[in-house]
């Protein structure tokens, strides 16, 4: 069986930064790093590929929608084990970041690959919208669950928990094929070693266009669910009262501030 | 009818969830704004026993639909809300940002090609359509949306963050006066692509956190777990009860019981001391209630200032070790 694993560099910002009077953000100002939800997403294709019984082959390949910046990601992708790496990009593609319009790349690349079964993330950390996964489930018409914390093979099938709001659980049974959005915490993510590192750089990994995909940025760009107006500053509410100077000056002020709030 | 907003309710296996309330208040803010009637969908055999509640002032038709489906089931939801917005047409759906709504919404907007955003913190009408806003960049900023050439535009909203008159006047829950009851069939027979085996409740667990008078909360700033001792020695120093972030629970240094947010607990003790968390909103989810919040935290920037009423950007281990000194 094949799984598909969709993966993603975020963008942070880190110390100062300024928007200019559009609103718009100095691309210079950005770090790139994997999304913490994929190592997660990831770890969890390796682990059913290692238990899956011996005879059955499994191909866990990696894929994203990126410019070079995402090469990074994918490479320490396959030094934690996935076989092969692809990813789509065209230069129409710039600024395109909705997650209807790269769940409609994904699914390109899915119908392409055929993959019995596809691990997104939940999220990614920097635009946390937690869509593109069930889009893309919702564009090949597959069976998901979203937000799970534990996977077990079942037959031709999966057994599932899903996290519900408030600390439930809920135990599901689905056919293959089918999509699942990986939580954090689901297992441990192993780390990738220097062999590992070395080897991943004999493994196979391709650069889609558009155009391979039969598609036409007229096609992604009408899914796309939205169109950033601007970006603003964060309103910060009230804000803090900010306890200044040394530590023992801070810690002098949290013991005052809670035996008062205790008593009141 | 086409344009107006609809607005989701959520039932889930505790009752209407308190949420639908403020999308409700939403609803009806965007109305004002210019957008039309508010109807009010409830899906799922429970819809009947909630018509009252949702049949706020303001609220004109309250649809009931799926009256077969026991409970939720993403794919059933997913066609049903599908159906219902290709049937009416509305400018705006609104549904929760909820762990449910994320399982069948995204699939829904991606199918028919909706406007869409999820986690949307502040949203108004302005010539002629939905503006909203969210985070961007692990919400360092505020992304400002909108929607052209959508003519239905999905609006998942963060639970807390809109619809500020749903205290004022939806929180009692509605009168039942004036709005409509519309039922609508719909053929879902073999749409179900999940079987629940088993609900299991959130563990007991050996504390009841939400019962604390003083949490002092730890957060992934704690680093790996090897000096987390400290930090229990704390707690017990200043009679706190020790609670924190997810990623702690998930390494496994803190209980289940101990996590705080909104797949954790929902707490409002007299005094919450956050250490070494950024305050991410699914963990402000569980926490922003409090009646007193200090955070410590080394990142000027880190968005746990936004909710907290006292800050101090330092080491937490720094002021831990300085408030242990002072309290022994
Ligand atoms: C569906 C869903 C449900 C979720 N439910 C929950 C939930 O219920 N509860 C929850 O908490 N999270 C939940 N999360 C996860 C959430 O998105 C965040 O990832 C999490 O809250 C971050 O935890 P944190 O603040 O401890 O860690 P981080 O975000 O990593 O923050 C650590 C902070 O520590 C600071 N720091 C580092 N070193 C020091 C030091 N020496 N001194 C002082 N400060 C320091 C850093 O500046 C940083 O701000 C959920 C996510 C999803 C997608």
């Amino acid at each position: 069986m094949k799984i598909l694993v969709p993966v993603k560099q975020v963008a942070s910002i880190d110390g100062d930064f300024t928007l200019d009077g559009a609103g718009e953000l100095d691309p210079r100002a950005l770090h790139w790093q994997a999304n913490e939800w994929d190592a997660f997403s990831l770890e969890a294709a390796l682990q059913l590929a290692e238990s899956s019984s011996a005879g059955e082959g499994f191909e866990v390949v990696v894929v994203t929608v990126a410019d070079e910046h995402g090469e990074e990601g994918l490479r320490a992708c396959l030094a934690m084990g996935a076989d092969r790496a692809l990813r789509v990009w065209d230069p129409a593609l710039a600024g395109v970041d909705d997650p209807l319009a790269i769940a409609a790349v994904l699914a390109a690349v899915a119908r392409r690959e055929d993959p019995g079964l596809i691990l997104c993330g939940v999220q990614s950390s920097d635009s946390a919208n937690a869509a593109t996964g069930v889009a893309l489930a919702g564009l090949l018409e597959l069976p998901r669950v979203a937000v799970v914390t534990a996977i077990e093979q079942d037959g031709g099938g999966l057994t599932v928990q899903r996290e519900l709001d408030g600390g439930a659980v809920e135990v599901l049974r689905l056919s293959l094929p089918a999509l699942l959005t990986i939580q954090t915490g689901i297992n441990e993510p192993r780390r990738a070693n220097l062999r590992a590192i070395k080897l991943a750089r004999s493994k196979p990994s391709a650069t889609l266009a558009l155009s391979d995909l039969d598609l036409d940025v007229s096609d992604v760009r009408e899914v796309a669910g939205a169109r950033t107006v601007r970006l603003l500053e964060r309103g910060r509410g009230e804000g803090a009262s900010m306890i200044e100077g040394p530590a023992e000056a801070i810690a002098g002020r949290i013991v005052e501030l809670v035996t008062r709030e205790l008593r009141a | 009818m086409s344009g107006g907003v609809l607005v989701l309710g959520e039932i889930g296996d505790d009752g209407l969830r308190p949420s639908t309330l403020e999308l409700i208040a939403a609803g009806l803010e965007l109305a004002d704004g210019g957008a039309g009637r508010v109807a009010v969908a409830l899906i799922g055999a429970d819809a009947p026993a909630h018509v009252q509640a949702v049949s706020v002032a303001g609220v004109e038709e309250v649809i009931l639909a799926a009256p077969e489906r026991e409970r939720f089931e993403a794919h059933v939801w997913e066609a049903a809300l599908g159906a219902l917005i290709e049937a009416r047409r509305p400018a705006v759906v609104l549904a929760g940002h909820t762990a449910d709504s994320l399982g069948f919404a995204p699939a829904v907007a991606a199918r028919l090609r909706l406007g869409f955003a999820s986690d949307v913190t502040w949203v108004a009408w302005e010539q002629g359509g939905p503006l909203a806003r969210r985070g961007a960049y692990g919400e360092r900023l505020i992304a400002e949306l909108d929607f052209p050439a959508k003519e239905t535009v999905l609006l998942l909203l963060r639970p807390g963050a809109c619809g500020a008159r749903a205290d004022a006047d939806a929180g009692a829950g509605g009168t039942g006066a004036s709005a409509r009851i519309s039922r609508v069939e719909l053929d879902l027979d073999g749409v179900a692509r999940t079987e629940r085996i088993e609900l299991r409740e959130a563990p007991a667990g050996e504390v009841d956190i939400a019962k604390a008078d003083f949490l002092l909360s730890i957060g992934r700033g704690v680093g790996g777990g090897e000096r987390i001792g400290e930090l229990e020695r704390l707690a017990r120093l200043m009679g706190a009860t020790l609670s924190g972030s997810g990623p702690l629970v998930e390494a496994g240094l803190l209980s289940r019981a101990r996590k705080v947010g909104q797949s954790g607990r929902t707490v409002a003790p007299r005094v919450y001391l956050a250490l070494g968390i950024s305050g991410a909103a699914p963990h402000v989810a569980g926490m922003s209630k409090a009646r007193t919040i200090i955070a410590v935290n080394s990142d000027p920037g880190a968005r746990i200032f936004d909710v907290a009423h006292y800050g101090a950007v330092a080491d937490l281990f720094e002021v831990a070790a300085e408030l242990e000194r002072q309290l022994s």
